[in-house]
């Protein structure tokens, strides 16, 4: 499978991020990313996900101005991030992995110390609607170093918005965080996206992707393996399996099915079927024919198809 | 340029000095009022007049310069070393600011807070001796230099340092003591012939010598050699800045 372009340009044609040829070795030698090219269009939600030290934070920190590329392009709508810098990176907003913050400063302060460092006007209207979307308007007079783990990261999401970016890096962005808030996080990007405002997202979370994103990349040994939307992809690699309740429980599979992909669970109460959804025939009918030959009875059956999880796991060991 | 990005950087600098005011204007005083007490009165009482000034009045541009070559260094190394510290440096290395204006910020801040303690310092000086400013154009420009030449070796030991204790090496170890030999509580002429001589090679011997000039009109060596020197100073400490950016040293992997 090879990377695919963006399905859908930006209004004037260029993508939120065009990613060609990019490469980085650090100092030490390690190879960091072989040659990476990713073309992210306006207004989607992307879920980069690969294991650790596959590339993820270097890719972004690159695409950032943090780390030097040994070479390679990248253009964030359409500027370049070395010659046309400036405008480049005014167009980004970067919520980093690591929960970095002054810890004495007041987090209104901290907010708009970010807004003013991209060169925006004060605007304490928007740092304020930032602050209350984030749930962070009470602790806008707290210090930094007062507030838990999960608040810090709100405040680090808050920063990131403070100059109105266009396209927002959120690296790890629930890491460390209970249910609800990530949740709450959930709803904000998706409500970031509304105003169209692009969405790379990395994470160890598949369900988080599986839940947001629109297209999927993976990311392993310093190269993208993959790039495709996620319905499809779930589609494409997804398998499912028929689970069939069954009447009597079975001790082994009879001889006349061993030909089919079945196994026994739930105490040989539970007969599941995997069956690839891309397959010409999915071999269900034949299925149901075989067992009812070999007096096989079932109360019940249903499908369910693979996480995203599933399939993440099974395409970083198919490339390891 | 993004001169809001600058004001932003000098501003929030500026307000964790405000911050922590006791510790960064009344400590420093007080330390410069106990000099004036224990050179100035106890054992200048003693000391006869140099080039014509009373020796309490004699030293209160060493003290001030003093002051601000240490506390220009500190503040500048402070200001960037902390956030390379604690990790928020990667916001100001993702903001569409310039290595330029990153400099105008965290420099213009760290001397302005020196410059604003040298001018306390003096203020502080005339409650104990009389003082006149032969010059006062010039001594503000030699403070001004002085200021910015050491906010901005503060900032390349602020880039340098990967520890609390590197980063007060320099100040402690090689300021401190290059500002004590340089001249700040003697003249030159008080020095046997060969140690004059070592003292040409300490660059601070300069900056206080034409600092004094701007006092007293007088100095151990020309005004226009000092100037050049301070000129050299902040010309090769602008350089191995410009060298960090280009490179990316220590900032950018």
């Amino acid at each position: 499978m090879t990377p695919q372009a963006a399905e859908r340009p930006g209004e004037d044609g260029a993508p939120a991020l065009s990613v060609r040829g990019l490469h980085k070795t650090y100092e030490s030698g390690f190879q960091a990313l072989r040659t990476v090219d990713l073309e992210i269009r306006r207004g989607e939600i992307f879920a980069l996900l690969g294991p650790n030290g596959a590339g993820k934070t270097t890719l972004i920190s690159i695409i950032c101005g943090i780390v030097r590329p040994s070479g390679g392009q990248v253009e964030v709508n359409g500027h370049d991030i070395v010659r046309d810098w400036r405008r480049a990176r005014s167009l980004i907003g970067l919520v980093p992995q690591e929960l970095t913050t002054d810890s004495f400063e007041k987090v209104r302060d901290t907010v708009a110390f970010s807004r003013g460092l991209y060169g925006c006007r004060p605007d304490p209207a928007h740092i304020e609607h930032v602050l209350r979307a984030l749930s962070l308007w009470d602790k806008r007079d707290a210090q930094m170093r007062t507030l838990s783990g999960g608040m810090k990261r709100r405040v680090l999401i808050a920063k990131a918005l403070a100059h109105e970016p266009e396209l927002l890096f959120l690296d790890e962005p629930t890491a460390g965080v209970d249910v609800e808030l990530r949740r709450d996080m959930w709803a904000l990007v998706r409500e970031l996206r509304e105003q169209g405002v692009t969405i790379v997202l990395t994470t160890h979370y598949i369900e988080e992707a599986e839940e947001m994103a629109d297209r999927v990349g993976v990311i392993n040994h310093g190269q993208i393996i993959l790039v495709e939307r996620k319905d499809t992809l779930m589609q494409k690699l997804g398998r499912k399996r028929l689970a069939l309740q069954l009447q009597t429980p079975l001790l082994a599979i009879p001889d006349a099915l061993t030909h089919l992909e079945l196994e026994l669970a739930d105490d040989g109460h539970q007969l599941i079927y995997t069956f690839d959804t891309q397959a010409e025939r999915t071999g269900i009918t034949r299925l149901l024919q075989d067992l009812s030959s070999a007096g096989i009875r079932f109360s019940d059956m249903h499908t369910e198809q693979s996480t995203l999880e599933e399939i993440f796991v099974d395409l970083v060991r198919r490339e390891s | 340029m993004n001169l809001r990005g600058v004001r932003t950087l000098y501003a929030f600098e500026m307000a964790r000095w405000f911050r922590t005011l006791a510790q960064s204007i009344i400590s420093p005083v007080v330390t410069t009022s106990l000099y004036f007490v224990v050179f100035g009165a106890a054992i200048g009482a003693r000391i006869q007049e140099i080039d014509g000034v009373a020796y309490g009045a004699f030293i209160v541009p060493g003290l001030i310069m003093l002051m601000v070559l240490t506390q220009s260094t500190q503040n500048a190394s402070f200001g960037i070393f902390f956030p390379r510290f604690s990790g928020t440096v990667y916001e100001i290395l993702a903001a569409p600011v310039s290595a330029f204006e990153v400099v105008m910020g965290f420099v213009g801040a760290a001397a302005t807070k020196a410059i604003i303690l040298g001018l306390i310092i003096l203020a502080t000086a005339t409650l104990f001796v009389e003082m006149q400013i032969a010059h006062p154009v010039f001594m503000l420009l030699f403070m001004a230099l002085t200021a910015i030449t050491f906010s901005l070796m503060g900032f390349i030991i602020g880039i340098w340092a990967d520890g609390f204790e590197k980063l007060s090496f320099v100040p402690m170890l090689i300021v401190m003591p290059l500002a004590f030999l340089g001249g700040t509580f003697y003249s030159i002429d008080m020095l046997p012939p060969a140690w004059q001589t070592v003292t040409l090679f300490n660059p601070v011997f300069y900056l206080i010598s034409a600092f004094r000039w701007s006092f007293f009109g007088t100095s151990d060596i020309g005004v226009g050699v000092s100037l050049a020197m301070i000129a050299l100073f902040l010309a090769v400490a602008l350089a191995v800045v410009a060298w960090i950016f280009r490179t990316g040293y220590r900032l950018r992997d």
